[in-house]
């Protein structure tokens, strides 16, 4: 009979891409039921792959041979310890953005599109699974492909609002195709070198090539295509536009997941394929992605500060929050790179809260989101506020909430690898982003209301998610052990050497 | 175009054959040069002839976007459903070895049943882009645009207008 357990590296990919086609297929209507399904299925089998690595030894590892051809010549996907913590978090984020998408979308879209919008949101979600799941250089392109189409599909749809929506899709199209472009000329070098496109294969292979330079030119074009799909700065300035013009729903999906694959990839290719060649990933990691990552902190929070509108402000807040996860992996310590993973997660949950929240509070107010707007919306809406309130404490990483055992993490791992300089600007930065957090609270809660103080309705599938999520932000802030130690597996794993 | 005699005939001539190519091209695929993909050009490219001579509408006749688009989604179907059939039979998916009783047979099988699917995917997607660009094909979004808006009457019908030039 079936071997389920064997199976799972495949179907968490294919249900929501099969999916996708049904909903597509299926009347409007039933549009977000499939969504849900094919998320929440996905979840599930995620949740049991994750219970069943737990268990599993240290070095485990879970190959699933698509068509049956066995690597290298066919594709493989694969599952280590390095793999559980993304692929849970982008399940569990991509079902509680879909349970509360449809409410999300509000009048963004209408509702003979939603049929076809939630395909392209089911494909999003597949495309960026695929990224994390393939252990093949070249499919990993492919669902590069397939998840930038579908997500700049879903950034176009917020043209209904707002025309500009239309440009920020295109701009985003385009360096994202410049991106991926990038990163399938490294392949091609590296390809060319070794006669191969399995990632296991290839890093076995390339400390023997003779002649280095064209493997040292496709690292550099394949993790300067894969900086841009994952808005590390300065290739980031798609990332602010894409998300303050999508529908509420779009952003709070992309947001949560979308760079979080992207951030995977990069550590992945610098640490698996090219593990075996020892000096250059660490001068990369040291000298590029450090410097850049710092630049990615203070900037995005100080245009965050800057910024006139709460949801354009939480964009410019993901580039410095991609910093710090990029910072993490730029120390290259174990440590270092335990607190990147432990921030992935951390940060999904924060982020996806954060726009859950805004959304809700942006509906009463008909899907505005700028300062003005909002104001006095904190007092009249409490449930809602007051679980993106947690999201938002989180962020800056108050004490008791998981974004302060990510910033704890990341600044001893800064430190024990003697990086005195860079732990005081990881501590200025948050203590910048209180700024722009207060700016929020003083809005929401110390300004006067537009019309009345009445209370206005709730909507129960954008409070419930919230809250699950900063009921997740608390939990894990105080009892951080799940997070941290699948973050520790992941790091351990990719120091191993073997994949 | 579409009172020039010549090129009345000459597409009338041409449909047939053009689809025809396209069949052999599509299941000739597991022997020689072809596959799903290219059949899939072809077959649009026939389609795509009838609706430049005789004007998108008439073309909209022939396939109406509704089952093009209808058609796109399902070709992947197809795809998917092997990839499916193949896991309920127990093995991973999209190995084709285990749709028949050996496995030389089954990877036949499977090949010719994936590049339908494909087939049908491109070539109702390349008609759906022709059509796209041709004029907007999408009724709803004029017909609402106009109902809702009627500022935006001009940008609506605009396309209409190009459409019935043709």
């Amino acid at each position: 009979m079936i071997e389920w357990m064997l199976h799972l590296p495949g179907i968490i990919v294919v249900i929501p891409l099969v999916m996708a086609i049904i909903v597509a297929l299926l009347p409007s209507r039933l549009g977000w039921l499939g969504a849900v399904l094919g998320s929440g299925l996905s979840f599930w089998a995620a949740i049991v792959l994750v219970m069943h690595m737990l268990e599993a030894t240290a070095m485990t590892r879970i190959s699933y041979y698509l068509g049956g051809w066995p690597p290298p010549w066919g594709i493989e996907f694969a599952v280590d310890h390095a793999t559980t913590l993304v692929i849970v978090t982008i399940t569990a984020l991509g079902f509680l953005s879909t349970l509360s998408g449809n409410t999300l979308i509000f009048k963004d879209i209408h509702d003979e599109d939603k049929g076809r919008f939630f395909a392209a949101w089911l494909l999003t979600l597949g495309g960026l699974l695929g990224l994390v799941m393939t252990a093949d250089a070249f499919n990993l392109f492919v669902f590069f492909e397939i998840s930038s189409l579908a997500s700049v599909t879903l950034v176009a749809m917020g043209s209904g609002r707002d025309k500009r929506a239309l440009v920020a899709a295109f701009n985003y199209l385009v360096i994202g195709a410049i991106g991926a472009t990038f990163y399938v000329i490294g392949v091609g070098f590296c390809y060319a070198m070794t006669g191969t496109l399995n990632m296991v294969d290839m890093a076995a292979r390339l400390p023997d090539v003779a002649n280095p330079v064209p493997v040292y030119i496709g690292l550099a074009f394949m993790v300067s295509g894969v900086m841009v799909k994952a808005a590390v700065f300065p290739v980031h300035f798609w990332l602010p536009p894409s998300y303050g013009y999508a529908p509420m729903a779009v952003t709070s999906l992309l947001a949560a997941i979308a760079t979080k694959a992207s951030l995977y990839v990069l550590i992945r290719i610098l640490m698996t394929i090219f593990g075996g060649i020892a000096d250059i990933p660490l001068l990369i990691m040291q000298w590029v992605l450090m410097p850049l990552a710092l630049m990615a902190i203070l900037l995005g929070t100080i245009l965050a500060i800057y910024e006139k509108d709460a949801k354009f402000m939480l964009a410019h807040s993901s580039v410095a929050q991609i910093g710090y996860i990029v910072l993490g992996f730029g120390v290259a310590t174990m440590a270092g790179v335990q607190s990147g993973f432990i921030h992935i997660a951390n940060h999904a949950m924060i982020k996806g809260g954060m726009f859950i929240g805004l959304g809700g509070l942006a509906m009463a107010v008909a899907g505005k989101t700028d300062f003005s707007s909002l104001a006095g919306l904190g007092r009249r809406m409490p449930l809602t506020s007051s679980g993106f309130l947690i999201c938002g404490l989180s962020l800056i990483g108050v004490p008791l909430t998981a974004g302060f055992i990510s910033k704890f993490y990341l600044v001893s791992a800064i430190i024990s690898a003697g990086y005195w300089q860079i732990a005081a600007i990881v501590l200025l930065s948050s203590a910048l982003s209180v700024i722009y957090l207060w700016r929020l609270v003083e809005t929401l809660w110390f300004s006067p209301a537009n019309e009345s103080e009445t209370r206005l309705p709730e909507q129960p599938m954008i409070y419930l998610p919230l809250w699950v999520l900063a009921g997740a932000n608390i939990w894990l802030g105080i009892d951080a052990g799940l997070i941290t130690g699948l973050a520790k597996m992941a790091s351990i794993t990719l120091f191993g050497g073997i994949s | 175009m579409k009172n020039n005699p010549i090129l009345r005939v000459i597409s009338k001539t041409l449909f047939a054959p053009i689809i025809l190519y396209g069949l052999y091209v599509q299941f000739h695929g597991d022997f020689g040069p072809g596959g799903g993909f290219q059949a899939g050009v072809i077959i649009a490219a026939a389609f795509i002839l009838y609706g430049m001579v005789f004007s998108l509408d008439e073309l909209k006749l022939l396939a109406p976007p509704s089952i093009v688009h209808a058609l796109m989604a399902l070709g992947a179907l197809i795809y998917a459903g092997v990839g499916i059939a193949t896991f309920l039979l127990g093995a991973e998916f999209l190995n084709y070895d285990v749709l028949a009783d050996y496995p030389a047979k089954g990877q036949h099988y499977g090949i010719i049943l994936v590049e339908f699917g494909v087939g049908l995917t491109v070539a109702s997607t390349i008609l759906g882009l022709f059509m796209a660009f041709a004029g907007f094909d999408i009724p709803r979004y004029s017909a609402r645009e106009k109902d809702a808006k009627p500022a935006n009457k001009a940008g609506a019908k605009s396309p209409k207008k190009r459409a019935s030039d043709d």
